[in-house]
């Protein structure tokens, strides 16, 4: 069955979706990543839509729900490469995706990421014990 | 309406043109834009030419067959040459129904004595030149619309303008009432122009907006939410007294956005948001 590649890099999990998303595949995507996020720890998800050209509400949602997932599992979701028409379809279905966080390529969010959690004191605590 | 009718009028074609341009001349409504005689004959000769040639038993009783391309193309072009030479809709109705009374002149003249069949014959006639003039008018109407969606286009286009103010800033004033459509393009412009300049931060100014009600600030609201998915930040300026006091007195919860009352105020924000820093040069310390 198809899947869309999580990897790995430093303390984020980085996905690119390439492909354009159908349910079933999006629902897989979900649970995998969670899995991820859980097996190694990460405190960050990235996620890259910018190949992305169709969304619908229930993509809309899944998103919103890795968010959510990765939250409670003390991981930041950065939506990164939004196409305009996609972000337009979004506002219009309702969908303004409030818990997740964006930017304009991966590059600024990984950027994003990093500041998020050395902003967390915690963590500072946890990286000097390594 | 017999065959032979028709071969009546085709006969006394040279008929029908003399009758129809003294009835254009009589008629005061009338007016003449063409330099001169020669030319309007040309063109009514052409018309009943072209006219005469296409009538025929099948299509007097319904104006759209195939049939009848080459004359609603002719008077298609037509219509749209009288407008351009300054003829008013009116006058180019009149020269068309004119021909009406030729033809109809002609047909009473020439069709013999029985009554019913001229009555009959007369309805079809008249019923085919109303429907030439439905057509021009029709045409001229088309005219006029694409003329203003264009205008209209155009203006939208003008009036949404992308301005890159720094690097990674980017400025867009907003001049004249929004509403859905004109969002959809504000909302269009600022996301490209996000994508294009990568730009993080985009100011959104309302100054040159007359009114703010709670459909225009449901589409701002809109747009920063949109451009927010982009992975850039959206400031709202330009909010004066009167645009404040609506929002408020409506009940619009405005405080998820960044609000600034000026520009300038705006660009600072961005400023310090970029770690940028505007500064006065010290001449004292150059020296």
């Amino acid at each position: 069955m198809e899947k869309i590649p999580i990897l790995k890099m430093g303390k984020f999990l980085l996905v690119t979706i390439q492909v354009d998303l159908y349910d079933r595949l999006a629902l897989t995507l979900e649970e995998d990543l969670i899995e991820m996020v859980y097996k190694t720890g990460s405190r960050g998800v990235l996620i890259d839509i910018s190949a992305l050209s169709i969304v619908d509400s229930f993509m809309g949602k899944i998103i919103g729900n890795i968010a959510g997932m990765s939250s409670i599992m003390d991981a930041e979701t950065v939506v990164v490469g939004m196409q305009p028409a996609v972000a337009i379809t979004l506002i219009e279905l309702g969908l303004p995706l409030a818990g997740v966080h964006t930017a304009l390529n991966v590059e600024k969010g990984m950027a994003l990421l990093e500041s998020r959690i050395s902003s967390d004191p915690d963590d500072n605590a946890a990286d000097g014990d390594d | 309406m017999g065959t032979e009718l028709f071969e009546i009028l085709r006969k006394n074609k040279e008929k029908v043109l003399q009758l129809w341009l003294q009835a254009q001349q009589t008629e005061t409504e009338f007016s003449n834009n063409f330099n001169t005689a020669d030319e309007l004959r040309a063109q009514s000769a052409e018309f009943v030419d072209l006219l005469l040639s296409t009538i025929d038993e099948s299509n007097i009783q319904d104006f759209s067959p195939p049939g009848l391309e080459s004359l609603t193309d002719y008077i298609s072009s037509l219509t749209i040459s009288r407008a351009r030479q300054g003829f008013s809709p009116r006058e180019t109705a009149t020269y068309i129904f004119t021909l009406k009374d030729a033809l109809l002149q002609v047909l009473s003249e020439q069709a013999g004595t029985d009554p019913m069949q001229l009555y009959k014959a007369s309805m079809q006639l008249s019923k085919f030149v109303d429907n030439i003039g439905i057509l021009s008018f029709e045409t001229f109407i088309t005219g006029r619309e694409d003329v203003i969606s264009q205008q209209s286009d155009e203006m939208a286009e003008l009036s949404t303008p992308v301005i890159r103010v720094w690097n990674g800033i980017l400025a867009m004033p907003i001049i004249g009432t929004l509403d859905s459509a004109r969002t959809q393009v504000v909302m269009e412009n600022l996301l490209q122009g996000i994508v294009d300049t990568g730009s993080s931060i985009a100011i959104l100014d309302i100054s040159g907006v007359p009114a703010v009600d709670s459909l225009v600030a449901q589409h701002l609201i809109k747009t920063v939410n949109a451009t927010r998915l982009m992975g850039a930040e959206c400031i709202i300026s330009g909010i004066r007294p009167e645009i404040a006091q609506t929002v408020v007195h409506l009940g619009i919860d405005l405080s998820q956005m960044i609000t600034k009352a000026t520009l300038e105020s705006a660009l600072k924000f961005a400023f310090n948001s970029l770690q940028l820093e505007v500064r006065r040069i010290q001449k004292d310390k150059a020296n």
